[in-house]
């Protein structure tokens, strides 16, 4: 079966990664701060409350 | 175009794609950094004065999502005016008209930020904080960028009250509501906005001719633009003062606001008097240059001496 997929150009692929790049910092920046604001909403114990 | 028909040219011969051109830069250039300084500082200025505390980590989560909101805008606002900004000079650098990002990779930025802005803010700081900031983006986007900016020449008037709800959205993040102190913030940039943005229309009045918005020197002449951006500064002073007169700043923003303020005044009239040639071209320049330091002094001012009240 021939291959009909969309074939990027190197610039593209070059701007696709340093768009995935800045994506990847994006969301772990956003991982450690909804930590943080848990902490800050709930406290240190928010693990410790009783189920 | 159809989804069918974008399926057929993308998987045609050559399978090639026009998108997927943007790099970091040009999506950062889709949020309008400039006005979205202006908005961060402004709300910022809104959070400090507010009486009442936020964690300070909420306190810069909220800046982040009000920065992020007013960012999503701007995206939405050029996904919706590329047309018109690939004909002014002003704008035809922006990153769809220069062909580096497509309308749709614009909106779906915009959506996603906007999104994710008022999510964030509703859970993190309060719900009332996030409602606003969404009802600024849709005032924004739908009222001015889709309904006003290209049906009537009041399209800056009621448009800008979506740049000056940022210092109430920063007030109600600490208060969980609106006061009379929050919309006098936001009454000085809403009559701030038409002469700032009439005294850039005089001299690139070409260019909204050219894209055919009806800017208020395109519709009722430069004469009568004139007369309204000398009659708004004259309304805007006893405004900008009256933080001092109302009780919630004090004497040294009440003696410095007021000779900023005779200073925006004696520059509009500058403008008034000026009607032709380059000294015309010249007196808006002016006008419009100190109406952006003018602003900024006035929310720095107020925010300097609420800090050293704080100290002392």
């Amino acid at each position: 079966m021939e291959d009909d997929r969309v074939k990027l150009t190197e610039k593209q692929k070059q701007a696709r990664r340093s768009r995935s790049i800045a994506i990847a910092l994006v969301l772990a920046a956003l991982v450690i701060l909804f930590y943080v604001v848990t902490i800050v909403k709930m406290g240190p114990d928010v693990l410790t409350r009783p189920l | 175009m159809s989804l069918a028909e974008r399926h057929e040219m993308m998987t045609g011969q050559d399978a090639t794609w026009e998108g997927g051109m943007g790099s970091v830069g040009d999506y950062i250039a889709l949020l309008k950094p400039r006005v979205m300084s202006l908005v961060i500082f402004t709300a910022f200025v809104g959070m400090m004065l507010a009486p009442g505390q936020l964690h300070p980590v909420l306190a810069g989560v909220g800046l982040l999502c009000i920065a992020i909101g007013a960012g999503a805008s701007g995206a939405l606002n050029m996904w919706y005016d590329a047309d018109i900004d690939r004909i002014m000079s002003r704008t035809k650098k922006r990153p769809i008209p220069a062909g580096k990002i497509t309308p749709d990779e614009a909106l779906v930025f915009g959506l996603t930020l906007s999104l994710g802005s008022v999510l964030t803010l509703g859970l993190v700081v309060n719900w009332f904080t996030g409602a606003f900031l969404a009802f600024t983006i849709l005032f924004y986007v739908v009222i001015y960028t889709m309904w006003l900016k290209r049906s009537t020449p009041q399209n800056i008037v009621i448009g800008g009250a979506a740049g000056a709800f940022p210092p109430i959205i920063g007030w109600a993040a600490v208060t969980g509501n609106v006061s009379l102190e929050s919309l006098i913030l936001f009454l000085i940039i809403f009559m701030w906005t038409p002469p700032h943005f009439w005294a850039l229309a005089l001299f690139k009045s070409g260019d909204y001719r050219a894209a055919g918005i009806p800017m208020m020197p395109v519709v009722a002449g430069e004469s009568s633009t004139r007369t309204q951006i000398l009659a708004y500064a004259v309304i805007l002073a006893p405004i900008v003062v009256s933080p001092y007169l109302l009780g919630f700043a004090g004497p040294v923003y009440g003696g410095v606001s007021s000779a900023l303020s005779a200073v925006f005044v004696a520059l509009a009239f500058n403008v008034w008097r000026k009607r032709e040639g380059d000294a015309a071209r010249k007196a808006a320049i002016r006008l419009f240059s100190y109406s952006i330091l003018y602003l900024f002094l006035i929310f720095a001012l107020l925010l300097g001496e609420n800090l050293l009240t704080r100290m002392v």
